[in-house]
């Protein structure tokens, strides 16, 4: 087997340093994606027109994009090399198909932005306006694709495609660079970047609706509110369609999610969506680990509508995975203790054909044969007991639920203040500028709890089916990952509250020429 | 197959002499108050530097991704390994990433002199740990691999005790010392004021002898000691001599390390021997490139470990057993084939930015400066 480290503690450290890291990263990247593509409109909108109010716009906004885009890039960092100092043995067990994207990434998209985002900066005076636009279009491109290949990346781990097991070297291998970039990767580019920039809708909306409240720069403000209402709103409409795609595709690859996602203990055919629902402990479910629903509200057949466009739909809860049970694709699943043998004798053959390849090389061979035959329920062979596939489901649950309340209060929200922005009448009810500015936080919790429920939800694996996560973290002392994770929290708050600060204090300067 | 890791670590020698190049950055933080002695030739340093830091930053990067992909037993065993050596790198670059955009921000919580000391902490750190982290390709690390290619690592300091060699540390010091030359030719080229010009060319000279003296003293050393040779069979032993003989034995890669020697030599003599030259970087900068890449290709080439292993020479590191499998090499050598573009953009964009030599009037002037 990969070996299990049995040190509790260390992997609870390790993943809360990756959670952390992860959190705070993602708290400035979103805007980043996104008021890179607004900055490039308005300063397109002031190349064209000549109209320097949209001068003054591009250089507001771009403004507050550096100071984000800094502490995005220091966060990044860190994310980028954890894989290699927290997670050692993940980074050899799938590095030969997980470090191409994180390359490709570096060469097509970071050095374009580390150059761009030099010449949008200091290049004002410095290079011709059509060569800053351009620069300035080039930071845009830069970013997303940054986000492209760290989400094809991503997608990987919750898909794993395109590789075979080498048993020599003890990894896998990529056997189709295609495949890699995989349906499920790009569900998940798409939704995680228009979820990005309806972020960055909701900040430019805020922001403007401060200075709505404060009476101050208002024509400015207006402005900046019908390019961002609308941007929101169409952003908002690409992170619902691909939010349903991206759904659709966890109920064929991540059905523990899935039923994480919904709180679904016995599934079935016809399932309804639970639109609000408490969970609670019920002593007559076979694990702790799960929930019942109380005071649901609940769509009858939705899910499995929406899941195979099919409001019969077989959908599996967690007592079917646990169970075993046949997907409406009509592929069998074994029940759980089924798949954790195998993935012990898959584990064990693997152990045999290492002993025995320089020796014997018929007992190899039909080692090899034990380890191919069973090498889908590799990872199930570290699971102790069946209950662990469940993730954390209240988790899980309610932030699927935050997640997509807020994005319909979001919806809301652009469409007043785009028809009150093009009646220039935004301040004609407090609320509206009041609004703007609670979705402001509200747009970054829908987005971390986007993450939770793809992160958490895919707990206990760190490639699906393949390998948990305690099996990949690094054999190190947690005293170590306990000192970094600390000296990492620190800084990154500090840092954050010195964002927030000059941020605020930018936004009070207002802006200038 | 053979092939195909070679010329990837070609591509990792080329990233590591552009990132050694690169830490010029750092080694102008640390000169901050050395070189500046006023508030405004304190803020011109920082931004002609200011210009420049991501590229460092992302070369930093783009080789930590680009070993990945190409060498993931070396990045699953590195930095899992030595993880803390390699997190105070990290935790150096983190405080500079910000410390440029924050320093001279209104209610930026700290004030700018405590960005200016995280400056010149990563400018310090950075150099000497990349430096002492090289030195240990050639010195080894104290590291087990099992049957399944996990790491243990066998010292409790996790990667820390790369300083206990002097080696190691003489190798850091010269990359620090070379980065501060390397920053005071650039200040020398980049920047419109003549007493940072007289005060750089002082710079250049200060720090180019102890840089020469260390460097010196770590390939000597590292020459006539025991080398970490492979032989057919996979098996590592420690050989005398060793990258005494990689360099007799591969006389191309001996005449490109002297070509980068010379032309560091040379950009240092005629920066300080000439009254007025200010091109001094570019023959320092390409000799520093072309003598890294040199450096590499002495250490993982001709059947050498590149990261060897000083308490189990077997499982010391090749470009052999650590590379990724040959159809993720030849995928990313199709991707690599993009690298002169990106260079090409990058030469353009840094000419269009570097045209006229920066000075104080324009860092006032401009809304954006650091």
């Amino acid at each position: 087997m990969l070996y299990d480290l049995s040190a509790t503690t260390l992997v609870e450290w390790s993943r809360w340093q990756f959670a952390m890291t992860a959190i705070y990263h993602y708290m400035f990247v979103p805007l980043t994606l996104g008021l890179s593509l607004l900055v490039a409109v308005m300063e397109t909108t002031w190349y064209k027109t000549g109209n320097d109010d949209w001068l003054k716009a591009t250089k507001f906004w771009m403004k507050l994009f550096g100071v984000n885009f800094a502490i995005g890039v220091a966060t990044g960092l860190i994310l980028e090399f954890q894989f290699g100092t927290n997670w050692s043995n993940y980074s050899w067990f799938v590095g030969d198909i997980f470090g191409a994207p994180l390359a490709i990434e570096g060469i097509v998209a970071f050095f374009m932005e580390a150059t761009f985002v030099a010449v949008m900066f200091f290049g004002w005076r410095r290079v011709s306006k059509r060569f800053h636009l351009v620069s300035t279009w080039l930071v845009y491109v830069g970013t997303n694709i940054s986000a492209l290949w760290i989400l094809v990346a991503n997608g990987w781990m919750q898909d794993p495609v395109g590789m075979t097991f080498d048993p020599d070297t003890a990894r896998n291998v990529m056997t189709s660079f295609t495949d890699v970039l995989s349906a499920t990767a790009f569900n998940k580019f798409f939704h995680t970047v228009t979820s990005a920039y309806t972020l960055s809708a909701c900040f430019v909306v805020g922001v403007c609706g401060w200075f709505f409240l404060k009476r101050r720069d208002t024509e400015f403000a207006r402005k900046s509110i019908l390019l961002g209402s609308v941007f929101g709103l169409i952003s908002i409409a690409l992170t619902i369609f691909t939010g349903d795609t991206t759904s659709q595709n966890i109920a064929r690859t991540q059905p523990a999610k899935f039923a994480a996602m919904e709180g679904l203990n016995r599934g079935g055919n016809g399932v309804g969506l639970t639109v609000f629902g408490i969970l609670a402990d019920d002593p007559a479910l076979p694990s702790k680990r799960l929930k019942s629903t109380t005071a649901a509200i609940t769509l009858p057949g939705l899910l499995s509508w929406m899941s195979y466009r099919d409001c019969h739909a077989f959908i599996p809860g967690f007592q079917d995975i646990l169970e075993g049970y046949t997907s409406h694709e009509g592929k069998t699943y074994a029940p759980v203790q089924q798949r954790i043998e195998n993935g012990q004798r898959a584990m064990d053959a693997l152990r045999s054909y290492k002993q025995a390849k320089k020796t014997n090389a018929a007992a190899a061979d039909s080692a090899l044969a034990v380890l191919r035959a069973n090498y889908a329920d590799f990872g199930y062979g570290s699971l102790s007991s069946p209950e662990e596939i469940i993730p954390h489901v209240p988790l899980v649950f309610y932030s699927f639920r935050i997640m997509v309340g807020l994005g319909f209060l979001f919806i809301v929200l652009f469409i007043l203040s785009w028809w009150y922005a093009k009646k220039r009448q935004f301040n004609r009810f407090k609320f509206i500028p009041y609004l703007a500015l609670a979705c402001v936080p509200l747009a970054y919790i829908a987005s971390q709890c986007g993450w939770i429920v793809a992160e958490v939800g895919r707990q206990p694996w760190v490639v699906q089916d393949l390998m948990t996560t305690h099996v990949a973290v690094t054999d190190i002392t947690s005293t170590w990952v306990q000192v970094t994770f600390w000296l990492f929290a620190l800084l990154f708050t500090v840092m954050l509250v010195a964002e927030l600060k000059i941020l605020c204090s930018q936004i009070k300067k207002g802006p200038e020429v | 197959m053979e092939f195909l890791q070679h010329y990837w670590w070609i591509i990792i020698a080329l990233l590591g002499g552009i990132l050694v190049f690169l830490l010029f950055v750092q080694g102008g933080q640390t000169l901050l108050y050395t070189v500046a002695r006023t508030g405004d030739e304190r803020d011109l340093l920082v931004n002609c530097l200011g210009h420049k830091w991501e590229f460092t930053f992302t070369t930093l990067v783009v080789f930590g991704g680009a070993f990945f992909a190409s060498f993931p037993l070396f990045y699953s065993t590195s930095f899992g390994g030595a993880y803390l050596a390699w997190m105070v790198v990290l935790f150096c670059f983190v405080l500079q990433a910000v410390s440029y955009e924050y320093r001279r921000k209104a209610n930026n919580l700290l004030g700018e002199t405590t960005y200016n000391v995280f400056l010149i902490i990563n400018g310090v750190l950075a150099t000497v740990c990349v430096g002492a982290v090289v030195g240990s390709f050639f010195t080894g690390n104290p590291f087990r691999l099992n049957e399944m290619n996990q790491v243990a690592w066998m010292s409790p300091w996790r990667g820390i005790e790369v300083l206990f060699n002097v080696v190691n540390v003489a190798l850091g010091l010269a990359i620090f010392f070379l980065s501060r030359t390397l920053a005071s030719l650039y200040f020398m080229n980049s920047i419109n004021h003549d007493t940072i010009f007289t005060r750089s060319k002082r710079q250049v000279l200060l720090n180019a002898v102890p840089f020469v003296v260390f460097l010196l003293t770590a390939l000597t050393i590292i020459l006539l000691s025991k080398g970490y040779a492979v032989d057919e069979e996979g098996n590592v032993t420690r050989v005398q001599y060793k990258y005494f003989h990689n360099l007799l034995e591969m006389p191309a890669n001996t005449a490109l390390l002297l070509v980068g020697v010379v032309g560091v030599l040379f950009g240092i003599g005629k920066s300080v021997c000439s009254a007025r030259w200010r091109k001094g970087i570019w023959f320092t900068g390409i000799g520093t490139v072309l003598a890294v890449i040199a450096l590499f290709i002495v250490a993982g080439f001709n059947n050498t470990a590149f990261y060897p292993s000083y308490t189990d020479p077997n499982s010391s590191l090749t470009i052999q057993n650590a590379s990724s499998s040959e159809y993720t090499l030849e995928t990313m050598a199709y991707v690599s084939l993009l690298s002169p573009l990106v260079i090409a953009y990058i030469f353009y964009a840094w000419r269009a930015l570097n045209r006229k030599p920066l000075d104080i009037q324009e860092v006032k002037e401009d809304e954006n400066a650091y």
